[in-house]
């Protein structure tokens, strides 16, 4: 080993060594067990709603990864933040995991919606402002994922992503306020899930939802953060074999 | 007293940055020969998109108005940064100690003046053009003027977030207009409220972008040193 790779086993020594570990495998289980949990209960035992019928039941994972899709997107923000003030390799992982993990909850969101429309309002899009400011906040971590994975220096890559991902919240703030009043000028808004009663065994399996789809969310975001961390460590102990190649060569010669 | 002498520092750089790309703009002539054409172009495009005789272009004059803004704009802001990317201009700013903030609002500043030669433009084109009668004057002007200084703080800040990049070609667009949507949504409806003859109802959208343009003015103000250092 030579001097350069020091530095490296140094920084891995406070970051994950493999994708797996013990205690997220535990998770891993528990996660299972809940969605089975959330499919008993969601698809079985909790009964079909009076007016919108069976459709009702993608309500009990949707809610739960739209809520979650903001989540990712405040992780991406505080990572970011951290990153560009502490220069903290790990906070910065955690925000691309973060948008990644966002970017994958957001798109779930919008097809279960989709989904959801079809039956309940007879088309798969309407220009509602939830449905809107999510969809512009989809594109939003697109561009914060095309930044990231820049064919640049990871510094380049770094920053870039992290300048956008500090601008994420404001963002989302902005785009929902300006959405709102666009719709609120000419029409109320479409849907309130709020104004929908719900209760007993409908109430239940949501809660449920929201437990196995949040513990859905922690296992992808811990090892989305795992494979970038290793990601980025191959990288760098690639150079530093590569310079030790090279100095060899230099010694022969 | 030290923070006035910091802000004195990065309107002069500030200045001078703008001075630089207005003069280069001046004599290279891009703007006046490719950009301002192609913003004319776009408003005729519309007329064949859209028939002319239904009275559809008059009723989406708004929206068309600012949607040629936004596609001319993005080319002239390309273009700010694109100047700085070749010989090595990038390193010599780095080197040349002037403030990146105010390398940043100088960089504004031009993009927001050749904006609004743009919109005047364009605004004569659709009132001739699309048959569009101009009303409701203070809010259109307000909103010009708010618009622009939120597209130009926005537009910079992400120009020079893909700029030196290979890609920043595509980069851009794809980064900036769904960031810029709340502008366009904005600007459009207060467009809407002044030609409608109802301009009460624009104002808090000179509000909401007035704030849009605050918060990436202290943005870019703030992450430009950063995003100036690597690259």
């Amino acid at each position: 080993m030579t001097t350069e790779t020091v530095g490296s086993v140094e920084a891995s020594a406070s970051g994950p060594t493999s994708t797996g570990s013990r205690a997220t495998m535990v998770l891993g289980i528990v996660t299972l067990i809940a969605l089975a949990v959330l499919v008993l209960f969601g698809l079985i035992l909790s009964p079909a709603d009076e007016s919108q019928g069976d459709s009702v039941r993608i309500m009990y994972v949707h809610v739960p990864s739209a809520t979650l899709s903001y989540v990712g997107c405040f992780l991406t923000a505080i990572g970011s933040a951290v990153y560009l003030w502490r220069k903290s390799q790990w906070w910065e992982l955690v925000a691309y995991a973060g948008a990644e993990v966002a970017a994958l909850f957001t798109a779930f969101t919008l097809i279960t919606g989709m989904l959801w429309g079809r039956p309940t309002w007879g088309v798969f899009w309407v220009w509602d402002a939830r449905l809107t400011s999510e969809a512009l906040l989809m594109l939003l971590l697109l561009g914060y994922l095309a930044v990231r994975r820049l064919a640049a220096d990871y510094d380049v890559r770094a920053k870039r992503a992290a300048i956008i991902g500090l601008l994420l919240v404001p963002n989302v703030i902005i785009v929902r306020q300006s959405v709102q009043w666009w719709r609120t000028l000419h029409q109320t808004p479409t849907l309130s899930l709020s104004g929908a009663e719900i209760q007993g065994l409908m109430l239940f399996s949501l809660f449920t939802g929201f437990i196995a789809i949040t513990l859905v969310f922690i296992w992808m975001v811990i090892h989305r953060f795992r494979v970038a961390w290793l990601e980025e460590q191959l990288e760098a102990e690639g150079l530093d074999t590569a310079i030790a190649e090279r100095r060899a060569e230099g010694v022969i010669s | 007293m030290k923070a006035r002498v910091a802000v004195m520092v990065m309107l002069s750089d500030a200045w001078l940055i703008a001075r630089k790309d207005l003069k280069l703009e001046i004599r290279s002539r891009v703007a006046i020969n490719q950009v301002i054409p192609f913003a004319l172009l776009v408003l005729v495009l519309f007329a064949f998109a859209l028939d002319p005789d239904r009275g559809l272009l008059e009723k989406a004059t708004p929206g068309l108005y600012w949607i040629a803004v936004l596609f001319s704009g993005l080319l002239a802001m390309q273009r700010a940064f694109s100047l700085e990317a070749a010989d090595g201009v990038t390193d010599a700013l780095r080197l040349s100690g002037l403030s990146p903030s105010g390398i940043y609002l100088g960089k504004t500043l031009s993009v927001a003046a050749q904006l609004l030669v743009l919109e005047v433009l364009l605004g004569v084109g659709v009132a001739v053009l699309y048959g569009t009668s101009i009303t409701g004057w203070l809010l259109l002007m307000a909103t010009i003027v708010v618009a622009t200084a939120a597209i130009s703080t926005a537009g910079t800040l992400f120009g020079v977030v893909a700029a030196g990049l290979r890609v920043r070609e595509t980069l851009l667009p794809l980064l900036l207009l769904p960031v810029l949507a709340p502008v366009l949504i904005g600007a459009t409806r207060a467009f809407e409220a002044a030609l409608s003859g109802t301009p009460s109802e624009g104002w808090p959208w000179v509000g909401l972008m007035s704030v849009f343009a605050a918060v990436y003015a202290v943005a870019g103000i703030l992450g430009f040193g950063p995003l100036m250092e690597e690259s």
